[in-house]
């Protein structure tokens, strides 16, 4: 077999992580890229607090129930930068259109991108069209980077995680995954499962309002939970514990995922948050989130239980215990 | 009002059996979960961690990916580098090894591979598409055999030519009664299947129970379910109860579905068939039946593929007979992991080495 790029690397799986040690950070390789985050904090001039991120969209349906491609893309990054703490600032966005798309269709792609945008407080300042020949991309293709400058005295990190932290879930997990995958497969099932594509700058703006003192941000997109919450646990070294009957997942997800042999865990979100706080100001946090209308549903979901050993543990409702692991490609529906 | 998943969650009636359980003082106890879907709720629940050492919980060859030969996945391989045949198939074969690659790979250098979530999207496919052969691969036990017959049934029923089936259907009893005769295993009880007793009925597991003196629970999916009927089990097997019990009667019946098992054999026959890592048994497959042949890919593009030895080292046939753990298997974690699995128990999302490497036990 040749060694070529499959769809599992694209999953955000291990495959992904893989594919990005072995080839990207190889030839890449920087002290900056190095840190493992969304976003690379940069020296330039005397500050220290310039973040710089990117992010490519490619999902199938454009559109779909609760937002498109658009929105995605300025969400996406957005929340990139609004996770390291960041003020998100300015946007730059890059087309690539495949030759016969409706310019009726990009205008509302481009509308939800300028509205999106408007509700963020960041500017699209720059960008790039090129248009492909029939059957060379699927539709378009988006992608977007961002600038942003983190506040003084804040330091957050995949790196932070800290002893004692708890770890908070902005909201419910695996909506933008399983709406997602009833539109592309056209399933016909009746429920209302809708995107939670949002911008979370406001959310993150409130939370560091209550403290400063957050270890760590991140927006748990391809590989859902599982696969961010292993990500912080071998960039800090620590064991994470969550508690099954914490996590918030809408019935209709449980459900889906039931019948499918799919693990709600595992699936994209795009509107939500982890957040590892320490334990005494976990309320404080907790109690702004659920003010806002995308942390309303904030439940803390589990702690840093200890150092080393990174690998995060799941207590299951049934009182035994599993270990999380990452996915290799992306989750396939069973036979039976 | 019921929604038959919160009933079935419960962490307090969870725990008093665990406790129960727990005070078990009898001999030391094996018993099979038969079924896949089983072995990934065991694994997924934790399970295997609350009871204690002396009830031991195996594995059986209840993944129909698991126990599908190498050469079965070298025939759809193979059918897919024809010109215009589009390739269709439930997720989990997606990544099963043949000797020399997999449909994933096929559909990454351009083979027209597609997944399907019921084999009747395959029909819309030969209906969308006439000028290309839909083929869809056709596993799974008796609880997915019923709607690939119907598939067929219709595909004859409207007259359409581009559509065939490459079939590696099996059935149960024969597979169990296989087990239950082996005395190397020393099976103490069965966990049957709930999916396929809903549509095979509890009699031949009765059967097993009463002739082969092996008592049996056909259980459910739920964490209850499954700690209830292990419950029952380690009682009947400690008072020498030998009996079958259906503790999944809310979906399960005595006769099952017959209008499914009608259905089934109007289109396929019993037939000898090879499993993964068991070799073959007699009678615990299914093939199209005379009148059906048409629909049949290996003969309709006369492929004829040699069985091939297992991968050097794969223990997945040991595993699939629980005489093995994962975790006795050299290859586990080492060179055989989801990313690059060797044995198709590794490759299925249901298969005992892939719960054991997802959940970590």
């Amino acid at each position: 077999m040749q060694n070529i790029i499959t769809l599992a690397h694209g999953s955000g799986g291990s495959a992904t992580l893989k594919l990005i040690d072995q080839v990207f950070k190889k030839h890449f390789n920087n002290d900056i890229l190095s840190q493992g985050d969304d976003c690379a904090k940069l020296s330039i001039t005397n500050s220290n607090n310039l973040v710089f991120t990117t992010d490519s969209f490619v999902v199938t349906p454009i559109f779909f129930n609760g937002g498109n491609i658009g929105k995605l893309a300025v969400c996406g990054t957005v929340n990139d930068l609004s996770t390291s703490g960041a003020t998100p600032l300015y946007l730059s966005c890059g087309f690539i259109i495949e030759e016969g798309f409706s310019i009726e269709e990009l205008e509302k792609i481009v509308e939800a991108m300028s509205i999106t945008a408007r509700e963020c407080g960041v500017q699209i300042v720059t960008g790039d069209t090129k248009v492909v020949q029939k059957g060379a991309a699927d539709k378009i293709f988006i992608n977007t980077s961002g600038i942003g400058i983190v506040p003084d005295g804040i330091c957050i990190s995949g790196k932070n995680a800290q002893v004692g932290d708890k770890i908070i879930i902005s909201g419910t997990i695996g909506d933008h995954g399983c709406s997602i995958l009833l539109e592309r497969e056209n399933m016909g099932f009746q429920a209302e499962i809708k995107s939670d594509c949002a911008p979370l700058s406001g959310l993150v703006h409130d939370m560091l309002e209550v403290t400063s003192d957050i270890h760590v941000l991140r927006d748990p997109t391809r590989g859902g939970v599982a696969t961010t919450l292993n990500e912080i646990a071998f960039q800090s070294n620590v064991s994470i514990v969550i508690e099954e009957d914490k996590l918030p997942i809408k019935r209709e997800v449980q459900g889906v995922c039931e019948l499918l042999g799919m693990d709600p865990i595992y699936l994209a979100n795009e509107g939500k948050l982890l957040s590892f706080v320490p334990a005494e100001k976990v309320e404080a946090v907790l109690n702004v989130m659920r003010k806002n209308k995308y942390g309303r549903d904030a439940q803390i979901i589990g702690e840093v239980s200890k150092a080393g050993e990174p690998k995060v543990l799941l207590k299951a409702l049934s009182g035994g215990a599993r270990i999380i692991g990452l996915l290799a490609g992306d989750q396939l529906p069973r036979i039976c | 009002m019921a929604n038959y998943i919160d009933e079935f969650r419960d962490k307090e009636v969870i725990q008093k059996i665990v406790d129960n359980l727990s005070n078990y003082s009898g001999p030391n106890l094996k018993i099979m979960e038969v079924c896949g879907t089983h072995t990934m709720a065991i694994s997924r629940y934790g399970l295997r961690s609350l009871l204690p050492k002396s009830i031991e919980l195996v594995s059986g060859p209840g993944c129909p990916v698991c126990v599908t030969p190498t050469s079965y996945i070298d025939s759809a391989l193979q059918l897919s580098d024809k010109k215009d045949i589009i390739i269709t198939t439930f997720g989990d074969m997606m990544r099963i090894p043949g000797n020399e690659s997999t449909l994933l790979y096929k559909k990454a250098i351009g083979n027209n591979v597609q997944m399907v979530y019921s084999p009747l999207n395959a029909l819309d496919l030969a209906r969308e598409n006439p000028d290309k052969e839909v083929v869809f691969l056709s596993v799974g036990f008796e609880t997915t055999t019923p709607v690939i017959a119907l598939t067929v049934y219709k595909a004859k029923s409207e007259g359409l030519n581009n559509f065939s089936v490459l079939t590696a259907n099996k059935t149960m009893p024969e597979a169990i009664k296989t087990l239950a005769e082996d005395s190397e295993l020393d099976i103490d009880g069965f966990i049957y299947p709930g999916h396929v007793s809903a549509i095979i009925g509890t009699d031949f597991f009765s059967n097993v129970a009463y002739n082969m003196k092996k008592a049996g629970v056909v259980a459910g999916f739920e964490p209850l379910d499954i700690l209830y009927s292990i419950n029952i089990l380690v009682k009947n097997i400690s008072n020498g109860n030998i009996i079958l019990e259906n503790m999944y009667s809310r979906i399960v019946t005595k006769e099952g579905n017959t209008k499914a098992q009608q259905k089934m054999y109007e289109v396929f026959q019993a037939a000898d068939a090879v499993w993964r890592g068991i070799g073959n048994i007699k009678n615990s497959g299914l093939e199209l039946n005379a009148e059906y042949e048409r629909f049949d890919a290996a003969k309709k593009f006369d492929i004829k593929i040699k069985a091939s030895p297992e991968p050097k080292g794969c223990q997945c046939g040991e595993v699939l007979k629980g005489k093995k753990r994962p975790i006795d298997c050299k290859l586990f974690k080492t060179r055989c992991t989801p990313e690059n699995p060797v044995g198709a128990c590794m490759v299925s999302s249901e298969g005992t080495c892939a719960a054991y490497y997802k959940y970590g036990e």
